[in-house]
Formats: structure tokens, sequence, C-alpha cells
């Protein structure tokens, strides 16, 4: 265990209800009222049709690895105990990409298009966060 | 065809770079003065002569408001008729020199300094002053860092690994281009790996940063400062140096994802560049590539037309661009093994080699170079021919 812990997310506003969302084990991503387009983190503007218009909708939790890289320098204390990790960039079935963390998974074992399913690990009783874990194709 | 109002309006003048990396005698707009001056001294002139200052502010600028006029007060320079504080990331150097150029064809000035400093690194601590505490990663806000995504490095992994992926990029690959410019640093000595010499055993055993980078793969951080005098063709043929003539140049800014296009704005910037220019890439001697990672260099070649899109990595790895090669690249070791001054160290090793100044690395044909910025994650671009030859 680490001396220092990790560090929290940042529950800003605009992020507000994916967080609430995660803490019911359910991943929502942003989507635009005015031309359907799924989008993560949170904006204001819609980059595509201008929109500001936008609500908070629940994905599937399904997609496949779309990028990745492991993390080998520590850039935080809360991390010296976890290095090598991977981040991954998961583009969900709905479209959107989402930056997060693999489990279940050795990094060497990492590819890109590999399907993933949104898992959710509580950290404090505020804070759950959403990851993902392979999943079989058909699955 | 008449050539293009802007080819060979003007050159560059005066160079003027500081101790580079390790440096802690001084500050940001210290570096930055202490730049300016060398810059002036080179090109002989005073500061009465400068009627134009354009300032890209480095990490350590960042609490500095209005940095070009903090610097003009600093310098005491007065009666400016151009002023900017200008921030593209690493595209901002061969920009500045644009809007210098195009500024001085205009009419609206006639010298125009442009300057950048930095010193992100700060004195070693004793051990028991050194913070130790989360409190300390300043940056470590928003969402991301709950997952451990910190810092440029991992952004520039994400979209270096969908290069690979994509079009079959190895380590291999990436390591040819540490090797080479680490054998052009070797020849250099104003870099600050200059004696440490790299083979392609030595890149796959340094550490993993973040994978795919390895830490040979990833540019050096440096404190330091870094200017040009541009002025008019005319007043540029009576001055202390041999000019630098201005040719051509361009900017590109491709926006959305880049791990979608994995393309540098160069595929915009190219043809109004080299058409300003009147020259193709064949006419090039001299390539001077922003590096801020060995893969920004196989992408920026590829973008730029020197091989097919995709085959970048081949290209390096057939060992090209090191001395001896048949294309010069970042041919004094680059911001990978010289120093970081974001864009200006490919634009200062350019007017070195088109000064014939290269010493022990001087390419032997050097009448044109290509010169490139590359800022965010692939996000800015900027593009210049220069010229030893008037226009």
């Amino acid at each position: 265990m680490s001396a220092v812990p990790k560090p929290l997310p940042q529950i800003t506003p605009e992020m507000a209800p994916f967080w609430e969302a995660a803490r019911r084990q359910e991943l929502v991503v942003q989507r635009c009222r005015g031309c359907g387009t799924y989008r993560f983190p949170a904006r204001e503007i819609c980059s595509r049709c201008l929109s500001r218009d936008a609500a908070w909708e629940r994905v599937s939790g399904r997609g496949a690895v779309f990028s990745f890289a492991i993390m080998h320098q520590v850039y935080h204390p809360g991390f010296a105990d976890a290095v090598p990790y991977a981040i991954v960039v998961v583009e969900l079935e709905e479209g959107a990409r989402m930056v997060s963390n693999l489990v279940d998974c050795p990094v060497e074992q990492i590819e890109i298009g590999m399907p993933v399913e949104a898992v959710f690990e509580p950290v404090t009783p505020e804070v759950t966060l959403p990851k993902f874990r392979p999943r079989r194709a058909a699955g | 065809m008449p050539s293009h109002p802007l080819r060979g309006a003007a050159a560059i003048v005066g160079l003027g770079i500081t101790p580079q990396g390790k440096v802690f005698d001084t500050n940001a707009i210290g570096f930055a003065v202490d730049a300016l001056e060398l810059a002036l001294e080179d090109a002989g002139l005073g500061r009465e002569d400068m009627d134009g200052l354009l300032l890209n502010p480095g990490l350590a600028w960042s609490d500095l408001g209005m940095g070009s006029f903090q610097l003009q007060q600093a310098m005491g320079l007065r009666n400016l008729r151009l002023s900017a504080t200008m921030n593209l990331g690493g595209a901002t150097a061969c920009a500045m020199i644009q809007h210098a150029t195009q500024a001085i064809a205009a009419g609206l000035a006639t010298t125009v300094a442009c300057v950048f400093s930095d010193m992100p690194l700060k004195p070693p601590a004793p051990k028991a002053e050194r913070t130790s505490g989360a409190s300390a990663y300043g940056f470590a806000r928003g969402w991301e860092q709950a997952y451990g995504f910190f810092g440029v490095n991992a952004m520039y992994a994400l979209v270096a690994r969908r290069h690979m992926h994509r079009y079959g990029t190895t380590q291999d690959h990436l390591g040819a281009v540490a090797v080479a410019q680490r054998r052009w640093a070797s020849q250099n000595p104003l870099a600050q790996l200059r004696d440490q010499p790299l083979t392609l055993e030595d890149y796959h055993r340094s550490r993993w940063i973040v994978e795919p980078f390895h830490l040979f793969d990833c540019c050096l951080v440096s404190n330091g400062g870094l200017a040009v005098i541009v002025t008019g063709a005319e007043r540029a043929r009576n001055l202390r140096r041999p000019p630098v003539s201005i040719w051509g140049m361009g900017q590109g800014h491709l926006g959305g994802d880049p791990s979608d296009t994995l393309t540098s704005g160069a595929v915009l910037a190219k043809e109004p560049a080299f058409r300003m220019a009147d020259i193709t890439l064949r006419d090039v001697d001299v390539v001077e590539l922003y590096d801020c990672y060995t893969f920004t260099v196989v992408v920026t070649l590829e973008d730029y037309g020197f091989c097919p899109k995709g085959e970048g990595g081949p290209f390096v790895a057939s060992q090209v661009t090191g001395p001896g090669g048949s294309v010069a690249v970042n041919t004094g070791g680059g911001q990978l093994a010289s120093f970081y001054m974001w864009g200006m160290t490919p634009v200062s090793e350019a007017v070195i080699q088109l000064r014939g100044d290269g010493g022990a690395r001087q390419v032997p044909r050097h009448d044109v170079a290509l010169v490139s910025g590359n800022g965010g994650v692939l996000s800015t671009h900027s593009t210049l021919v220069l010229s030893r030859l008037p226009a």
C-alpha cells in the first residue's frame, strides 16, 4: 500500500452526473440533443453541430480498446505500487471514447480491438471509478 | 509566374543561444534578456535598431501576463511598433518568424526579435526540503488523474500506439530516430548529450517512461533562452553575419483527434510553403523537424512526403537521416539530444547549417533548409523554408 493514496477525481459540476451514475454502477456519457452524437468527457457545446443542448444517457458499457499506453514512470506517489499499469482509450459501442484503466488483464496481453466491458470499482463512499475488463467477443 | 511577395522579403540576421540545460543562475525573463542580447550582438545591432518584439513564453512564464511587454520593460526597449505574446506550443517559433516577416513586408516594422525562454528545471533541493506528498503535483486535477493518466508523454504514447497498429511501425523504427540524432549530437558542442553515444541496444535497454516510449524517445528538458532577429532583405545584406533568407512559410492546424488522423499539420502547410519558396522536396538540403518524441519525426517526415504515409518507420530505419545519410535530419541532435527550446531548437540549427557554422556536423550542401514546428499533440504546426541564398 502506498503511503500516499491515489488521487480522487475532482468532481466538477459538469461531470457530476457521470460520478453519480458510477455510484449506481451505471455508465453514462453525454449525448448531443441536436445531432445525437455521444461524447466524453462533458462539454458545453457540441463540436459537430454546435448545439448547447445535451443530456447524459446510459450506455451499454461495451466497447473495444482503441489505444493503450503502459505507465512505468511514477507521476504521482499514489501510483508507486501500481506501475506498470495500463491507460486505455475505450471506444464505446455508442461511439464516444473514454480514457480508463483495464483490469483483470496483464498489461502484456492488451491489444487494440480487444472487446471490453465496464466494471465499477468503489473507492470511497462518494466515488466509484468506472473501469473496463476484457469481454468475450460473443458477450 | 511572378515570385511571391513574401519570398525573401526578410531574413534571419541574428541568433542568440544562452547556456542550455541545468542552468539555475537566472530566471525565465533573465534567459530571454540574455538570448536577445546575444542575438543582437550576433547581428551587429543595438536595442535601438529593434522595433518589434514577439515572445513565446515557456512554462515558467505562466504567472506573468503580457510577457512581451514584461520583456520590453526588462530590456528597456522603446518605441516598438509590433509586440505580441504568442503560444502555439512548439509551433510558435516558426510562427513568430512568419508574423515578423509579414509585418516587415507590410512596412509595419523593420527589425523584429523573436524570443523563447523557459526554466522548467529547478535546482536540486536538499533531501529534507523536497516535498513528498501528492500536493506537490499541481497538475493532478480534473478526473483523469484518478486513473493514473498524467502528462503529455502518455497523450503522445496513445497516438503513437495507433500509428504502430495501423502502419506496423515498430520500437526499432522509433529507436532508429533516437540513434541517428544522437550521432548528430556527438558532433555538436552545444548538445547536452554530446558525450553519451547511443546504440539501438542501449535504446531498447533504456527505461520505459510510458510504453511505447522509452526514456530516449522523449525530448530533453532544458532551462535556457533562444532568440533570433528578423529584418528586411535590404538591411540584412549589410549586417555582421550572412543573412538567412526566409523563402517560404505555412501553417496547418488539423483539429479533431490526432489518434484518427495520425498526421501533423505539415500536410496543410507544405503546399503554400513550398509554392512560396518555389522549391520541391528535392531542393531541400537540411531538414530540422520538431522532435518532442521520436514518433513526431516519423510522422512529420511522412507528412512532408519524404516517404509515403505510414512508411516513416522503415524510412528512418534505413538509416538515411543520420550523418552521411541522404536526408540530413535534425543535424544538431534535435530536442532529443541537444537541447529543448520548443521550436527554437530546429530554427537555430537551420540557421547554423545555412551559415556554414556546423563544424564537424556541417552538411556539405546547405543551400535550403526545411524547418517544422509542432505544438500540443500534433495539434498545431508551422513550416519555414530558409535559404542562405537571397531570393
